[in-house]
C-alpha cells in the first residue's frame, strides 16, 4: 500500500476501510489489550484485595513455579488439552466424513449434530453434573440395569476418573466445532481425485490417508489451533463439575487462578497464574503457523515445477 | 446556698435527662429520634444498597426485606436489599471493593471480613451498642468481625450445626442414643453402612460442609493449625495424625463414597432421598423435611458433635455486616444495621429463622425458640464450643489462604485416596508452612 503513489480513489477506499475497522479495533483495545496489559501489570506487583501493591518483579511467578498445586494444575491442563483435542479431532473427523456422505435429512442431521456446541456451556455442564452425581446418576442407573455394574460409580470421585470425565464432557462439547469445520474443508476436495485413486485400486483407508488428510491439513491445523487455545483456557466446565477437585486433580490454569485471586484475595498471584498460560499457548501458535507456512511453501514449490 | 443547690440540681437533672435521652437513643435506635419528631436527616432520593445471600430459610428473607422497607419508610429513604446466591457473594464483594463502587453494606460470610479490612469502615460504635444492649458477644462471633483493635463488621448470626440422623434406623439396630465418642460413631456407622445406610459427608471443594466437619475433627483430636502467635505451624505436632487415621478408617467402613464429589447441597439431597443415616448439617434439612418430606421429618433427630480426646468443637459459618469505605451512605448504613440488630427487629427475624441462626450475643440463650422443639435445643450450645479457622492464631489472611486452598480438606482426601496418613499430613504441613512462612 503506497499512499503517495495511490490514486484519489484508492486513498478514499483505504480510508473507508480503516474507518470500518475502527469499531473492531476499539473492541480489541478495550476488551483485549487493556485487560491483558492490566493483568500483566498486576502479575508483577503484590496487590491483594483492598490494598494497592508495589512492584516485585517476577516473585509471583517464582512462587507459582514452586507451588505444588500449580505444578499439578499445569500437568492437568496439558493432559486435558492433549487428550480432549485428540478425541475431538478423531470423532469430529469421523462425523465430518459421515456427514459428507449423507444426502437425506442433511440439514436436520447437521443442525442437531451442532447442539452440544451451541447449548450454553453452563447449562450443558449442569446437566452433566447431574448425570455424574454419585447418588442420582442416570448413567449409573442404566449401567446398573444392564447388569454392568453393581455399585454406584463415582464419576467425579477420584483423580483419574474425574479428569477422564471432564475430558469426555469437553470432547462432547467441542466435537461439533471440529466436525462442521472439517466438513467444510471436505467439500472443497475435488471428487475427481477420489475417482482417480479408486481407479488406481486404493482402499477407503488409503484414499483417506493419501488424498483427504493431506488436502485437509490446512483446515485441520487451523481448527486444532483454535481448539487448543480454547481448551487450554477452559474455565466453566471444570468450575461447575468439580471446582478443581478432588484434591486439585482437575484444576486448570483458569480455575486455579480464580481460586487464588478471588477466594484468597491475592489478586496479583491470581493474575500471574492466569498469565502462565500465555507462554504455552504462544509456543503452540508459533508451531502451528510455522507448520502451515511450511505446507504452503511446499505447495508453491510443486506449483512452480 | 439554697440557690446554688437548686441550680446544681437543675444542672444535674438536666444532665441526667439528657443522658437518659442519649441512652434511650442508643438503646431504642433511630425510631426513638423520629418519635421525638425531628425532620428527616437524609435528602430525598437517598438509596441504601445492601448485598446479601439468598437465605436458606425463605421466611427469614421475607421478614428482613419487610423490615428494611419499614426502616426506609421511617427514614424517608429507599433501602434496596439485593440477594444473590451464597457462592457469588464473595465474587461480588471482591469486584465492588476493587472497583470502589457497589453496595453500601454487604453480609460477608465467615471470617472474610478480615480479608477486606482495609476496605471496611470502623463500626465499633454500632457493634458495641448492640453488645451492651444484648448481654455481650460470644468470643467466636467477635473473632470473625474484629481486627486491629476495631470492629470491622457487625455480626448478624452464626449458623447452627449438628449431626442429623435417622432415629428410626438407629432403633432398628438397637442403638439407644447418638454416639458420644468418635469410636462409637465409627462403630455405629459401620453397622449402618453394612445395611446400605452410610454416613454422608462432603469432602469436595465447597464452601462450608467439608470445613465444618474436618476442622472440627482435627480440634476434637487435639490438633490445631498454628500457635497463638499466629505464625508457627503446628498442624503436624499432635492430634491431626490421629484425626486423619480415624477418618480414613471411618471412610471405608462407614461413609458414602460419593462424598468426594459432593457440594454443600448434596448431603441435604441424599439425606432427604433416604440414602444416608447420618450427616452433619445446619437445620436446613430438618426445616425442608417439615414441609416437603414429612415421613423423614418424623423420624430424624439432631445430636451434638461426639467428644474427642481434646473435647468437642465446632467450625461454624457466620454472616457479618460490613460497611464499605467507598460508600456515600456510611452513617445511614450504620443506622440501618443498628436498627435491624435492635432487640425488637432482631427477635422477629431470629424467631422466623427457627434455630438455624444463633445470635452473636448472649442475651438470646434462654429464648423460648430453642425449647419449642426439643429436637432443636442442641443447636444453641454450638457457639459455646465454636472455634475460628486458623486456630490458635487469628482468622486472618493466612488462615483464609489455607482455607481457600482447601489444604485441610485435601489432607484428608489424599489419605482417603491412598496416601499414608503420614504422607498426607506432611503434605498439608508443608503447604501450610509455605503460606505462614514458618
Amino acid at each position: 500500500m503506497n499512499w503517495s503513489k495511490a490514486t484519489r480513489r484508492e486513498r478514499k477506499e483505504w480510508t473507508f476501510a480503516f474507518l470500518l475497522l475502527t469499531p473492531a479495533l476499539f473492541m480489541l483495545v478495550v476488551f483485549v489489550f487493556y485487560p491483558f496489559l492490566k493483568g500483566l501489570w498486576l502479575s508483577v506487583i503484590d496487590k491483594e484485595i483492598a490494598r494497592p501493591g508495589v512492584f516485585i518483579g517476577l516473585k509471583n511467578f517464582i512462587k507459582l513455579w514452586n507451588d505444588e498445586i500449580f505444578q499439578r494444575t499445569a500437568q492437568n491442563t496439558i493432559l486435558y488439552t492433549i487428550a480432549a483435542t485428540i478425541l475431538k479431532l478423531g470423532i469430529g473427523m469421523v462425523v465430518a466424513l459421515l456427514l459428507n456422505q449423507i444426502i437425506k435429512f442433511k440439514r436436520i442431521i447437521r443442525a442437531s449434530m451442532l447442539l452440544p456446541w451451541i447449548v450454553p456451556t453452563v447449562l450443558s455442564t449442569l446437566a452433566w453434573k447431574w448425570m455424574f452425581d454419585p447418588t442420582f446418576s442416570v448413567i449409573n442407573f442404566f449401567l446398573f440395569h444392564l447388569g454392568m455394574i453393581n455399585k454406584q460409580v463415582s464419576w467425579l470421585g477420584g483423580p483419574v476418573i474425574a479428569l477422564t470425565s471432564v475430558i469426555i464432557v469437553n470432547a462432547w462439547r467441542g466435537m461439533p466445532f471440529f466436525a462442521i469445520t472439517l466438513l467444510a474443508g471436505l467439500q472443497t476436495i475435488n471428487p475427481a481425485l477420489y475417482e482417480a485413486a479408486a481407479i488406481d485400486g486404493a482402499s477407503g483407508w488409503q484414499r483417506f490417508w493419501n488424498v483427504t488428510w493431506p488436502l485437509l491439513m490446512p483446515v485441520t491445523m487451523v481448527v486444532v489451533l483454535f481448539s487448543v487455545i480454547m481448551t487450554f483456557a477452559d474455565f466453566q466446565l471444570v468450575y461447575i463439575l468439580t471446582g478443581g477437585g478432588p484434591a486439585n486433580s482437575t484444576h486448570l490454569f483458569a480455575t486455579y487462578a480464580y481460586q487464588i485471586g478471588i477466594a484468597t484475595g491475592k489478586i496479583s498471584e491470581g493474575a500471574a497464574a492466569s498469565l502462565a498460560m500465555f507462554p504455552f499457548l504462544f509456543l503452540v501458535v508459533i508451531f502451528q503457523l510455522w507448520y502451515i507456512r511450511r505446507g504452503e511453501e511446499v505447495k508453491e514449490k510443486v506449483k512452480r515445477k | 446556698m439554697g440557690k446554688q443547690k437548686r441550680s446544681e440540681m437543675n444542672r444535674r437533672t438536666f444532665l441526667k435527662t439528657a443522658g437518659v435521652a442519649a441512652g434511650a437513643t442508643v438503646l431504642t435506635g433511630i425510631p426513638g429520634i423520629l418519635a421525638a419528631q425531628k425532620p428527616p436527616a437524609y435528602p430525598k432520593g437517598t438509596k441504601l444498597h445492601m448485598l446479601q445471600w439468598i437465605n436458606f430459610i425463605p421466611d427469614g428473607d421475607k421478614v428482613f426485606v419487610a423490615q428494611a422497607a419499614e426502616f426506609g419508610k421511617q427514614m424517608g429513604v429507599e433501602v434496596v436489599v439485593e440477594r444473590i446466591g451464597m457462592n457469588d457473594v464473595r465474587l461480588k464483594v471482591t469486584s465492588s471493593v476493587e472497583a470502589k463502587s457497589g453496595p453500601d453494606i454487604a453480609l460477608i460470610p465467615n471470617n472474610l471480613a478480615h480479608l477486606y479490612t482495609e476496605a471496611l469502615i470502623n463500626v465499633s460504635d454500632v457493634a458495641e451498642a448492640i453488645g451492651k444492649q444484648q448481654g455481650g458477644y460470644y468470643e467466636f462471633a467477635k473473632a470473625n468481625a474484629f481486627s486491629g483493635g476495631r470492629w470491622i463488621a457487625v455480626p448478624q448470626f452464626v449458623y447452627s450445626w449438628a449431626w442429623n440422623y435417622r432415629e428410626d434406623w438407629f432403633k432398628e439396630e438397637g442403638i439407644a442414643k447418638f454416639p458420644e465418642t468418635w469410636d462409637e460413631f465409627r462403630a455405629v456407622g459401620k453397622k449402618l453402612k453394612a445395611k446400605g445406610r452410610p454416613i454422608g459427608q462432603c469432602f469436595g471443594h465447597s464452601e462450608n460442609d467439608p470445613n465444618n466437619y474436618l476442622y472440627a475433627l482435627i480440634w476434637c483430636f487435639g490438633g490445631m493449625e498454628v500457635e497463638k502467635d499466629g505464625k508457627t505451624v503446628i498442624i503436624d505436632k499432635k492430634g491431626t495424625l490421629e484425626a486423619i487415621k480415624f477418618n480414613t478408617a471411618c471412610w471405608k467402613e462407614a461413609f458414602d463414597e460419593g462424598g468426594l464429589t459432593w457440594d454443600d447441597a448434596s448431603n441435604n439431597r441424599a439425606f432427604l432421598a433416604g440414602s444416608l443415616s447420618i450427616t452433619g448439617n445446619s437445620p436446613s434439612i430438618y426445616i425442608a423435611a417439615r414441609t416437603k418430606f414429612p415421613e423423614i421429618y418424623k423420624v430424624m433427630n439432631h445430636a451434638p458433635m461426639p467428644k474427642g480426646p481434646a473435647g468437642r468443637f465446632y467450625q461454624l459459618p457466620s454472616l457479618n455486616a460490613g460497611v464499605f469505605k467507598y460508600s456515600k451512605n456510611q452513617k445511614l448504613a450504620k443506622e440501618f444495621i443498628r436498627w435491624y440488630m435492635d432487640k425488637k427487629q432482631y427477635a422477629e427475624w431470629f424467631h422466623v429463622m427457627d434455630t438455624f441462626a444463633i445470635p452473636p450475643t448472649k442475651e438470646w440463650y434462654n429464648d423460648p425458640v430453642w425449647m419449642k422443639d426439643p429436637k432443636c435445643t442442641v443447636f444453641r450450645d454450638n457457639i459455646l464450643d465454636a472455634r475460628v479457622i486458623g486456630y490458635a492464631g487469628p482468622p486472618g489472611k493466612k488462615a483464609t489462604e489455607v482455607l481457600a486452598k482447601y489444604i485441610v480438606v485435601d489432607m484428608f482426601v489424599k489419605a482417603i485416596q491412598g496416601a499414608t496418613p503420614e504422607e498426607a499430613l506432611k503434605w498439608g504441613a508443608t503447604e501450610m508452612r509455605k503460606i505462614y512462612g514458618a
